[in-house]
């Protein structure tokens, strides 16, 4: 059976129909929509790499049925440069070496961002630490993660505060 | 996965319909159903999503005080609601110690409720499971067990049910709203989980077609506001499931319990609600022997079931320390590690 | 084509601007955007999906397929199996060379593990193959599996790791003992263990004609093209593999394993280019696990603390189909003096898939047996672990007496102490609280790891426009390779790393060698620089014998190549740019090559280690013996340095995968069945951000004139030697309890606190 299903992905709205009620948010961006930044590390909810932001929240788009969330606003790794200006997250992750492997750096980046949206952590490290433990890396970039997300998280306040100045 | 027919209902009455029919499976948020359709654990012929439905998103307080919480509020929302975490902060503590942030900005309350357990054995098909398979055996019982069940456990399965959630409900008296073939009723939280017995395929009392819409805690539930909280022993500081874990709250008048809850998580098939132990500390003053013998009647009757006598005293060792800092009084601030015992970020040392 | 080796050449003669310098990852954009490609990624027109069925046994035969129900499912194309496969060229049994492992390529029904993969079900959806790789439902003859460390008779195998003898001697151990003052007899257990890079092995096939073009992750790219050609009966020159980037290897990436073959054989039947994925579970047998091990420690010491011997035996397992040992007692060869030394293995066959080399093989789980024995036989001397570990300090490499290449140990202790705060260490365990009343201890652990080099090759070349060319089919899987090695091809080059094209990750590019025993960047690096300085001798060639270059005739005083000029080196006023040389000699481009290998003969002569000092500070809870570190220090010594960042972060993750050592990660096998039950990501625990604390890396000065042209040791394995006993030690400090049995669990602590 196809089901017409309408998502806004990356500020772009995509009508499509999807021929298949199983597929994933996960495997609908990757293997039918060409977006493949977002990563499959265990399409089981406990790794973080398919990390995305729906309708402005972070969760794991391998636990996500895409015909679940027609209708959804979807905003992926490949959504955040602005051409050449990068996020400051993603600018922080370069500058503290928030990465090796780069594998999990799409996810933890979506759900920094995603965590900073959530205002949970302030800039105290110990709670960014545990907002973040649901994004394994393997690699153990954990120390650069912490610091290049309090940094942007901070930058983005200053910007947000000239903002409303 | 299997193929499936997905369905997607207007109203709840729909819903209930659809959802009746044999292999029919209710799709919340999915982050447990889809983990088990993907291991081939649940194989159902037709989804029934529930997550385009109106109004049961909505947190609201009742004119009797109750706190009304609908089905498909995440758990996220539910944890980060304010007045909620004033109200009831043993349950946002708990909520916050479960799973990711993502796994919880996704999952709901409804959902929450009907996690299948963690055992190993129910999760791989090749194993005999009575819970997945009725009748087969299970292979936990002389298998790698050291995380499975020390109360209400049968010989037919030793699984434990994992929602950390669910311990400071119980404790707290929740409610849970059920709308059915029958119509609308409701049942204590309590009642809602089975022990194993004969039948470990049966977890719940909901029949089918019937839909969680939505979990209240009683007026109560807010008395115990100024002494509650949630700890829960890990093998990791965050994203793992309790070891053990223990919701307390403690309503303290004039420097006596006027009344306990104590409720006790990984130990047993359901969220373990420690009665016995609740009318010890009735009347005591709050105090480090109280605890202790709370704690002995919280664990009586506990027994291995394998590999893990020692979760029975880890477990009096938690109710005594979750019993201690509720008395102590709930901190300001849900801490930064919630429910674990590394909550203080404090770092002097004394040599 | 000139070649010059520069192993024994002097690599000071230029002077860098880039070696040493901690530039960000060249591939960050890339890394951070989304865009850097990894073989997942790739999904050329007409793909199909391909999705493996595994056993759910350990040991039998798969008597049936229902390979019609999977045939039915809408969009199943085709079902490999042991009946339904294109032929190979030759039997994936047969060990062509020492590096060839036996793998699972559908040769037959038998059952050797659990998770071997049993058929491949090809899809138009990865949908449609999954499921069809579940409908196969086989039905099995099953034996009963050998499980655990004394599964069977136990054997000494032939050798451990690659080459090593099981069994070595120096000195006599059981006089040793018998003279000692104190003993101690202890022993040990680590459990298997899976490399789990975040990106699961993958692998997009795409036959065209008889030439084959390959997206995979590999830490080999010319050794896995060598298998696929020998495997498929083709010309190497048939084949093209791309590995871009790789999500993590740690050893579990080196060599061409089966999943990678299953791939390019269904790409082959259905005449389509097919993308082959494993699931997370999947990972958990084909794809290679550090071996369980036993070690039993027997230590003596004389009355002032000094070792008299040191015996080190080691239990571990192999497959029932083919040989890797975990050379666990290695770890006892090199570190701490004594008279006697004695290090023995042996093992038996369990039904397992092949144990392979895991970040630091042999080394990581022989340090935290060997780094716990040494804690516990200081605290039986009543000495301070640190003063233990320097009153053995060795001078010289215990079992042969030769002299270190370079050995800055002693600083690192130093330097880790003070940073740390060892000083105030009480010596008593369960001394130490902090104000939340949690139980605090300290540990430490002395790394090693061997400074190696395999063999390498590169291609350089200078453009008639200035830039360069740097080949070299180098692998990058988080290291940081495609950012060192550039900044070591640009300094050999003798330009700006921005005017240099820094070409790697294909197979069609020179040979790298094997991305593995922290090797890499030494040896890449020396093919490098040995083809820089052989491309920048050929353009000296040019502009020395050159009348009008102002370089004519600086013959035997030599040029040094600096920011795309060659100078005169005694006259630094005369120089001329690489364009004009080029543009004046009417050549569009010069290249050369260069290798990097060993130099026997300082092999021969020095034993060649890096070392480092790691210190750690655990919590744990005193009635719920829930653990956490909250602090690590860690002091290497590792030749030089060639980008501080990426260093530093290589050994911070070799410090988790030590916290993770001794704390979280194990593989929990089914007695029964010879089954993983944990084989997944959430409760086969790896280390999340909250379990990692502050950590500190001090990298320690070392000249190295020995090792290689460059002085590189190698920092990818060390940081988790050292590391993992550093905090079991701590463990043990915190609560007088000393666990021997890792990783830590609760129950252990539990009813001894």
């Amino acid at each position: 059976m196809n089901h017409s299903i309408s998502l806004t992905v990356n500020g772009a709205r995509r009508d499509f129909v999807l021929d298949d009620p199983r597929v994933t948010l996960l495997d609908l961006l990757r293997e039918r929509l060409d977006l493949t930044g977002t990563k499959k590390g265990c399409d089981r909810g406990q790794c973080g790499a398919c990390t995305i932001l729906v309708d402005g929240k972070r969760i794991n788009s391998c636990l996500a049925l895409a015909i679940s969330n027609d209708g959804a606003d979807i905003l992926t790794i490949e959504g955040l440069a602005r051409g050449d200006q990068l996020h400051p997250v993603q600018a922080a992750f370069i500058a503290h070496d928030g990465f090796q492997c780069g594998f999990c750096t799409p996810g933890q980046i979506m759900s920094a961002i995603g965590m900073i949206g959530e205002g949970q952590a302030g800039n105290d490290p110990e709670r960014v630490r545990e907002c973040m433990s649901g994004n394994l890396c393997r690699c153990g970039a954990y120390v650069g993660i912490v610091d290049a997300v309090l940094e942007a998280q901070g930058q983005m306040d200053e910007t947000n505060q000239r903002r409303s100045a | 996965m299997k193929q499936f027919d997905y369905v997607r209902p207007a109203t709840v009455t729909e819903a209930v319909a659809a959802a009746a029919q044999p292999g029919a499976a209710y799709l919340a948020a999915g982050t447990n159903l889809l983990d088990l359709m993907k291991g081939g654990v649940s194989r159902p012929d037709r989804l029934v999503d529930v997550t385009h439905l109106d109004g049961l998103d909505q947190i609201e307080t009742l004119a009797d005080g109750s706190l009304r919480i609908g089905a498909l509020v995440s758990n996220a929302d539910l944890a980060h609601d304010a007045e909620f975490a004033r109200s009831y902060p043993a349950v946002a503590e708990a909520l916050l110690s479960g799973a990711s942030a993502q796994l919880r900005n996704a999952a709901t309350v409804g959902g929450n409720l009907l996690q299948r357990t963690r055992c190993a054995y129910f999760y791989d098909t090749a194993s005999r499971c009575n819970k997945r398979a009725p009748g087969s055996g299970c292979d936990a019982r002389d298998g790698e067990n050291r995380s499975h069940a020390v109360l209400g456990w049968s010989e037919s399965c030793i699984a434990t049910h994992p929602s950390d959630f669910c311990v400071p409900l119980v404790a707290l008296g929740a409610i849970v709203e059920i709308e059915g073939r029958g119509g609308r009723r409701e049942i204590a939280l309590d009642e809602l989980h089975r022990l194993p017995g004969e039948a470990p395929e049966r977890e719940s009392v909901l029949e089918p077609g019937d839909l969680i819409v939505a979990v209240r805690l009683p007026p109560a539930a807010r008395g115990f506001a100024a002494h509650a909280r949630y700890l829960k022993v890990r093998e990791r500081t965050s994203y793992a499931f309790a070891v053990v874990s223990a919701a307390a709250a403690l309503r303290i008048e004039n420097g006596r319990i006027a009344e306990a809850r104590l409720a006790l998580g990984g130990v047993a098939a359901k969220p373990w609600r420690a009665r016995a132990a609740e009318d010890v500390l009735k009347g005591m003053a709050p105090t480090a022997d109280a605890f202790q013998e709370a704690a002995s009647h919280a664990l009586k009757g506990a027994k291995p079931s394998g590999d893990n006598a020692f979760k029975i005293e880890l477990a009096r060792r938690i109710v005594l320390r979750a019993l201690t800092l509720a008395a102590t009084g709930t901190p300001a601030r849900i801490p930064a590690l919630p429910a674990s015992p590394f909550a203080s970020i404090s770092g002097a040392l004394h040599v | 084509m000139s070649e010059l080796n520069l192993t024994s050449a002097p690599a000071h003669l230029r002077h860098g601007s880039n070696i040493g310098q901690p530039l960000t990852r060249r591939d960050g954009i890339l890394k951070v955007t989304g865009q850097a490609t990894y073989a997942a990624d790739n999904h050329p027109p007409g793909m199909l999906f391909a999705v493996i069925a595994a056993a759910s046994i350990a040991r039998g035969r798969v008597v049936s397929l229902d390979v019609a129900a999977a045939k039915r499912h809408p969009g199943v194309v085709d079902v490999m199996t042991p009946e339904h496969k294109p032929p190979l060229a030759i039997d994936p049994e047969i060990k062509t060379n020492p590096f060839v492992f036996r793998m699972e390529a559908l040769q037959s029904n038998e059952v050797r593990y659990a998770n071997q993969p049993i058929a491949v079900v090809i899809a138009e959806t990865l949908e449609a193959a999954t499921e069809g790789a579940a409908l196969l439902a086989p039905r099995y003859e099953t034996l009963p599996p050998l499980v655990g460390l004394d599964a069977g008779e136990s054997f000494v195998p032939p050798v451990v790791g690659v080459g090593n003898p099981a069994e070595s001697y120096h000195g006599d151990v059981e006089a040793g003992l018998a003279a000692a003052d104190k003993q101690i007899d202890a022993t040990y257990e680590t459990p298997p263990q899976y490399h789990n890079a975040m990106e699961p092995h993958a692998v997009v096939a795409h036959w065209d004609g008889d030439r084959l073009s390959v997206d995979m992750p590999t830490q080999g790219l010319k050794l896995s093209l060598a298998r696929i050609a020998e495997l498929f009966g083709i010309a190497h020159d048939k084949i093209h593999v791309r590995s871009p980037f790789l999500g993590g290897g740690f050893g579990s990436k080196g060599l061409m394993g089966g999943p990678p073959v299953l791939g390019i054989m269904a790409a082959k039947l259905v005449g389509r280019p097919v993308k082959l994925v494993l699931r997370r579970e999947q990972m958990y047998g084909p794809v290679g696990h550090r071996a369980p091990t036993r070690q039993r420690l027997r230590l003596g010491t004389d009355t002032e603390g000094r070792l008299t011997a040191l015996d080190h035996h080691a239990r571990t397992v192999s497959s029932t189909f083919d040989d890797f040992y975990e050379p666990a007692a290695g770890a006892s060869h090199t570190l701490y003096a004594a008279p006697a030394i004695r290090t023995s293995h042996d093992a038996v066959r369990v039904n397992t898939g092949t144990p392979l080399f895991m970040r630091a093989p042999g080394e990581a789980t022989g340090s935290i047996a060997l780094e716990s024995a040494i804690d516990e036989m200081a605290w039986a001397c009543g000495m301070d672990p640190l003063a233990f570990r320097l009153k053995n300090y060795a001078e010289v490499e215990p079992m042969t007496g030769r002299p270190f290449s370079s050995k800055a140990l002693r600083a690192c202790y130093e330097q880790g102490a003070a940073r740390f705060g060892w000083a105030k260490r009480p010596l008593q365990p369960r001394q130490m609280r902090d104000d939340a009343g949690l139980l605090v201890g300290w540990g430490m652990g002395t790394a090693t790891f061997p400074a190696l080099m395999f063999q390498a090759e590169a291609r350089a070349a200078i453009r008639r426009d200035g830039s360069g060319v740097m080949e070299i089919g180098a692998h990058d899987m988080g290291q940081g390779a495609w950012t060192a090695l550039a900044q070591i091809a640009a300094d050999a080059v003798g330009l700006d790393i921005d005017s240099l094209d820094f070409k790697s990750g294909t197979s069609d590019l020179p040979d790298a060698g094997i991305a593995g025993g922290s090797a890499h960047t030494a040896t890449a690096g020396a093919a490098i620089h040995s083809a820089g300085a052989a491309v920048i001798a050929k353009l000296a060639d040019l502009a020395t014998s050159d009348e009008r270059s102002p370089l004519f005739g600086a013959g035997n005083a030599g040029v040094i190549a600096r920011e795309g000029r060659l100078i005169r080196r005694d006259d630094e006023s005369r120089s001329e740019s690489y364009s004009e040389i080029l543009a004046r000699a009417g050549v569009a481009e010069i290249e050369a090559r260069g290798t990097g290998a060993a130099n026997p003969a300082a092999m021969e002569q020095y034993a060649m280690h890096a070392h480092g000092a790691v210190f750690a500070e655990v919590k744990v809870d005193p009635e719920l013996g829930q653990i956490r570190v909250s602090r690590m220090v860690g002091a290497f010594a590792a030749g030089r340095i060639i980008n501080p960042r990426m260093v530093q972060s290589q050994l911070f993750g070799g410090m988790i995968w030590g916290l993770s050592f001794a704390l979280h990660e194990e593989a929990i096998t089914d007695r029964r069945t010879g089954r993983i039950m944990n084989a997944n990501l959430g409760e086969y625990h790896l280390p999340v951000n909250a379990d990692v604390p502050p950590l500190d890396v001090i990298t320690v000065e070392e000249h190295d004139p020995h090792v290689n042209a460059l002085g590189i040791k190698g920092v990818g394995e060390i940081g988790i030697t050292g590391s993992a006993g550093a905090v079991a030690n701590a463990v043990w400090h915190a609560t007088g309890v000393r666990v021997r049995k890792f990783p830590i669990r609760i129950e252990e602590l539990l009813t001894q606190l």
